[in-house]
């Protein structure tokens, strides 16, 4: 008998005949239809913005194909759709929105942020018992739920317009933007970047220690200042350890 | 320290209602969650989930093992559940007489088998596979069906019985899956319940569904408990006497009073089963 193999294979893919040795054939469909739907459910949850972008009918169409696509291979939907932008950014019909993947990859990073691991921020002031010959040394750890997207397209307003966090009606669509994801405590936060800060944070992210991140981002920014930055990055609850040690190792997920 | 369920109603517990029950402390029986919704690391699911337990006995109710497929367990999987075992100590933990994974892809639905003897051994050997990991009995779920197989030679109550006789393990009789299941294939739902393996039962579910234009019942968790699932809980209780009874609202979840409303008619249902029930007018 053709069981399960037949039918792991058919109910994803409804050119396939129904599998022979079940007494109600016709019913096949409820299995069929309840998989992907409740697969497309798990991707709207998932993906807000992007729906609000789209329109329901579209998303659904969309979101269809993807899941016959890349089906989950985890039984943990939560956390489903890691492939669902770059998918975006290759499906011909979201063209006209070449927004659209990027929305997408911010809102993978709050999914990852709000169930990712917990840690506690460490104040500032934890900089200051360190030696002044030791700070440029000086490696931070950062918040285990911090992501970083860099867009060409201003991500983080139309993903506050699209998920009624700012109902100011006009967005910029040529600025682009640098987006920290971070949750330091029970909420998700988004901050905004500044080119020297975003070289700054990645280059943190990347390991390297506090001295070279700075000339990292004074490389792309000459205007940027270190101590307002190390200031921000602390204040929003980026850093969750200090450490001086020969190299840092790197939190690039 | 594990709290054991009571005989009392309980009720699915749901993201939207987070914030009324830790504020307003209902008075329900207990909380069951699909320990699936808090697999990731940390994040507000767990600190919802930490503040309820602290207040409610929990049961876990998995949706992901895949016990009745033909494929080895994931253990990966099974050690998530382990972790939440250890972490939240739930009354119950239970899984379903289905499959959802085959080949590595996850269905996300609760899928038929045959009833034969070769998914029965391979179903008893994941299920003694889970409680040796779990270090404690499990409930198997009866399923909603909409179709059978033409290769299954054993009846579900007999399989289910059988499955109880070697593994030890207990059952959760979901009465709307009997409802549903008698009216898609065509049997009577008091003669599955008289074929019930009734004494391994532990833990009983009800929950909405929907009927399609065709006559079709869909076990859809969406609405309502319906009257005559009502009344197959009653004679339920009637052969079983009072037991952990859930009611299941998992798609359009209604405000607060609403799903508390269905909880307190589960408890007056209880209460009549409690106050007519020997054992318990015995024990005073």
């Amino acid at each position: 008998m053709p069981w399960p193999g037949d039918i792991g294979s058919a109910l994803l893919a409804p050119e396939r005949p129904v599998p022979s040795g079940i007494d109600r054939p016709e019913r096949f469909a409820v299995y069929r239809n309840n998989v992907v739907v409740g697969l497309i459910e798990a991707l709207a949850a998932a993906y807000p913005a992007t729906k609000a972008l789209v329109g329901e009918r579209f998303f659904n169409a969309m979101a269809g194909v993807h899941v016959r696509a890349e089906p989950p291979t985890s039984p943990v939907l939560i956390l489903y759709g890691a492939g669902f932008a770059a998918f975006i950014e290759g499906f011909a019909p979201a063209r006209r929105l070449p927004f659209l993947a990027d929305v997408a990859r911010l809102e993978r990073l709050w999914l990852e942020a709000f169930h990712g691991a917990e840690a506690a921020p460490v104040p500032l002031d934890a900089l200051a018992r360190l030696p002044e010959a030791a700070l440029a040394e000086a490696c931070l750890a950062l918040h285990p739920t911090a992501g970083l997207l860099a867009s060409r397209h201003p991500v983080a307003a139309l993903w506050a317009a699209d998920t009624g966090r700012d109902t100011r009606d006009a967005v910029d669509l040529g600025r682009a933007e640098t987006v920290l994801v971070l949750r330091p405590h029970d909420r998700v936060e988004l901050h905004l970047l500044e080119p020297g800060e975003a070289a700054f944070v990645a280059a943190l992210r990347a390991g390297r220690p506090l001295g070279a991140a700075a000339e990292a981002a004074l490389a792309v920014a000459p205007g940027f200042r270190f101590a307002a930055a190390l200031g921000r990055i602390f204040a929003v609850g980026a850093v969750t350890a200090i450490s001086i040690r020969q190299g840092c190792s790197s939190h690039d997920r | 320290m594990r709290t054991t369920i009571p005989p009392a109603a309980g009720l699915g517990l749901k993201a939207q209602h987070y914030h009324e029950i830790q504020t307003t402390r209902p008075a329900v029986g207990w909380f069951e969650v699909h320990p699936e919704n808090y697999m990731g690391e940390g994040g507000p699911p767990h600190r919802h989930l930490a503040a309820i337990r602290r207040d409610y006995p929990l049961s876990l109710h998995g949706v992901g093992l895949s016990i009745g497929g033909d494929g080895p367990l994931d253990d990966a999987h099974l050690g998530r559940l382990q972790a939440l075992v250890e972490r939240y100590e739930p009354g119950l933990v239970s899984e379903h007489l289905a499959w959802s994974t085959h080949e590595g892809v996850f269905f996300n639905d609760l899928l038929p088998l045959p009833y034969t003897a070769a998914t029965l051994a391979r179903v008893a050997a994941h299920i003694d596979h889970v409680q040796d990991v779990l270090g404690r009995r499990i409930l198997l779920e009866n399923p909603s069906s909409y179709l059978a197989f033409a290769a299954s030679t054993m009846s579900e109550t007999a399989f289910l019985a059988e499955l109880v006789r070697r593994t030890g393990c207990g059952l959760l009789l979901d009465v709307n899956n009997v409802f549903v299941s008698a009216a898609n294939l065509g049997f009577g739902p008091e003669d599955y319940i008289a074929d019930f393996p009734l004494h391994a039962v532990r833990e009983i579910h009800l929950g909405g569904h929907g009927r399609e234009v065709d006559g079709l019942l869909i076990d859809a968790h969406d609405r309502a408990v319906a009257d005559p699932v009502w009344a197959l809980f009653r004679h339920v209780l009637d052969l079983v006497g009072p037991l952990p009874s859930l009611v299941e609202w998992d798609n359009d979840v209604p405000e607060w009073p609403v799903l508390f409303a269905e909880a307190r008619a589960a408890q007056a249902l209880l209460d009549e089963a409690m106050a007519m029930d020997p054992r318990h007018a015995l024990a005073g």
